[in-house]
């Protein structure tokens, strides 16, 4: 459970991300909005609340380590590594630049970052095997590994899938960021993949499903995840790609768009209405 | 000259490692009693992964594992552990140069019988191509307990190509692997063989039939596929009257290919290039068989060496 004031923060945190995807984005270039957005939320509570992770930390044997498999969605991930001081702030201004640091999908030259992702379905694999060398050195550590929806047609996720549930891999914990709008339009509409939950559940998971936007959901289930012992489990994040921003919700045109004079302003006037509601 | 198991070498140097080591781990798809690395499973069942059939999987599992601190080696046949997974060793494992050590077994037309679907003409040749992979391709069993002791220290991903059949023994057991060293077998002044991998047993038997000819010819084996050094290279070519390369896979992007890349413009002898064309294997009831057809057999080294020197 979260404390009313913990709760705030952890909103304020997420707030913060989105105005650093729109810093980091900027006019006239493109970038993963959508998929971003739809994770700031899960983003912020895994790295402000419950991961044991602290910058000053990060090759600690016992740290938790965070996997993003949907590797595109790197601009929420490094906004978070920033705002935990991981790099200089300057650093996002420089993203995907010549010679900047942030590079345009995870690289584990990044502070903070745990594994090279973006070549989609092997977020999971890799998880796998950090899970099983923390279970060897009988570490306390989790790993979490976030997917995207779009994501579940790599067959290699399905091969992670049986395996983490062949070794009963309880310590680590996978989302999957079902927002339902995928690179060229609805998911559905694409490349249906109906059933999710029982997929899952089919390949030995335990399945928790949870508001996506909804902090306290979250860590509810995250929670709930943890007490469940023998097997992994999946939470299936209902979000929204694009949240926060009226014109991207939804929009698979942003879901790496690029920001007008107009849209850019609007974005951060709609930040504003929410930080002055917060 | 006595033969022995290159496969059983690398299953008996991991159960030596694995004592030694404990951060040693070992994957397999199904295939662990073809690659010889179940010896491993049965010293230390807790550090051995039976990962099912699923190599992409196992690849990026093993990447997992290297980023926590371990040494895992995988190993399943080459075409699988170099073609099948080739996304996931650039990813997961070569960009962030993760310690994972891949064993590509059953390599080239050494599993002659299961034909081109199960033979490797091109692994090397394709995981060469990666920025931080080294590539090392052994050419008895004697080297490959060599160069496991060398791969537990050395700090990358790699890739090993480990022969089917027995093979004859010509390396020593004294000293140590050195990476990118190249290592001289037999000696003689016309020509020199660069032979890798199970061509250096041919182009020795390839030498002994020249010698009745009266020609002289320094047999080199070439055993890190990459690193290629040149000024390794030179220490062989100086004063010799022909070069000769001999590989057992296809000629684009191999041994050959590389050498000619590297010595180009700095020797101007006579070349000749002893490989695999553009083809890819198929089924025969013995290896040998399999080598004359593909044109890398012993004799048609010798015939390579005579051409270049035009005798």
């Amino acid at each position: 459970m979260l404390k009313p004031e913990e709760k705030k923060d952890l909103q304020k945190i997420a707030l913060q991300l989105r105005y650093d995807l729109v810093e980091m984005i900027g006019i006239g270039a493109a970038g993963h909005l959508g998929g971003s957005c739809s994770l700031a939320e899960t983003i912020a509570l895994l790295y402000f609340h419950k991961m044991n992770f602290s910058a000053d930390r990060l090759k600690d044997p016992n740290r938790d380590r965070l996997v993003l498999s949907k590797g595109h969605a790197a601009l929420i991930q490094y906004a978070a590594l920033c705002e935990a001081r991981c790099f200089p702030r300057e650093e996002l201004k420089r993203v995907k630049t010549l010679g900047g640091l942030l590079q345009g999908h995870p690289d584990m030259s990044i502070p903070g970052l745990e594994a090279v992702t973006g070549s989609l379905g092997q977020g999971l694999s890799i998880s796998l095997g950090i899970a099983l060398a923390l279970r060897l050195n009988k570490s306390p550590a989790r790993v979490y590994t976030i997917m995207g929806d779009g994501e579940q047609s790599e067959g290699q996720l399905w091969e992670a899938a049986m395996a983490v549930a062949n070794f009963k891999l309880d310590n680590l914990t996978a989302f999957i960021d079902y927002n339902q709008v995928q690179a060229t339009g609805p998911t559905k509409d694409v490349f249906n993949i109906p059933e999710l939950d029982k997929k899952w559940s089919a390949f030995g998971w335990n399945v928790i499903n949870a508001k996506g936007h909804d902090v306290e959901n979250i860590l509810e289930a995250v929670e709930k995840a943890e007490t469940l012992k023998g097997k992994p489990s999946v939470i299936i994040l209902e979000t929204i790609k694009g949240k926060g921003f009226s014109f991207a919700e939804g929009n698979p045109a942003y879901h790496n768009g690029t920001f007008t004079e107009e849209t850019y302003k609007q974005a951060l006037k709609e930040l504003d209405a929410v930080k002055a509601g917060l | 000259m006595e033969k022995q198991s290159l496969r059983k070498a690398y299953g008996d140097a991991l159960v030596e490692l694995g004592k030694q080591n404990s951060d040693i781990v070992v994957l397999e798809a199904d295939l662990g009693k073809s690659t010889m690395s179940y010896v491993f499973k049965e010293s230390f069942p807790d550090r051995y992964f039976e990962m099912g059939i699923a190599e992409q999987n196992m690849a990026s599992t093993s990447a997992g594992l290297a980023l926590t601190g371990k040494i895992p080696f995988y190993s399943t046949f080459a075409v699988f552990a170099a073609g099948r997974a080739y996304d996931q060793i650039r990813c997961s494992i070569a960009i962030p140069k993760a310690n994972v050590r891949i064993c590509g077994s059953s390599c080239g037309l050494s599993d002659f019988g299961d034909g081109k679907t199960h033979q490797s003409v091109e692994d090397g040749n394709i995981i060469k191509t990666l920025p931080h992979m080294i590539v090392l391709n052994p050419c008895d069993a004697v080297e490959v307990k060599k160069m496991m002791g060398f791969l537990v220290s050395y700090q990358g991903p790699a890739y090993i190509r480990i022969n089917r059949n027995d093979l004859p023994v010509f390396t020593s057991p004294d000293g140590e692997f050195q990476l990118g060293k190249i290592y001289p077998i037999t000696e003689g002044g016309d020509a020199v063989i660069f032979a890798t991998g199970v061509m250096v047993s041919k182009s020795a038997e390839a030498a002994e039939l020249l010698k009745k000819d009266g020609i002289g010819v320094q047999v080199v084996n070439v055993s890190s596929l990459k690193p290629l050094l040149k000024e390794e290279l030179l220490k062989y070519t100086a004063g010799k009257k022909a070069i000769i390369t001999a590989e057992e896979a296809v000629k684009i992007g191999g041994l050959g290919a590389g050498i000619a890349s590297l010595l180009i413009g700095e020797v101007n002898l006579p070349f000749e290039q002893v490989g695999i064309n553009d083809e890819f294997g198929t089924s025969a009831h013995g290896y040998e068989e399999l080598l004359e057809k593909y044109g890398i057999s012993t004799n048609h080294i010798y015939n390579a060496v005579k051409k270049a020197l035009g005798k």
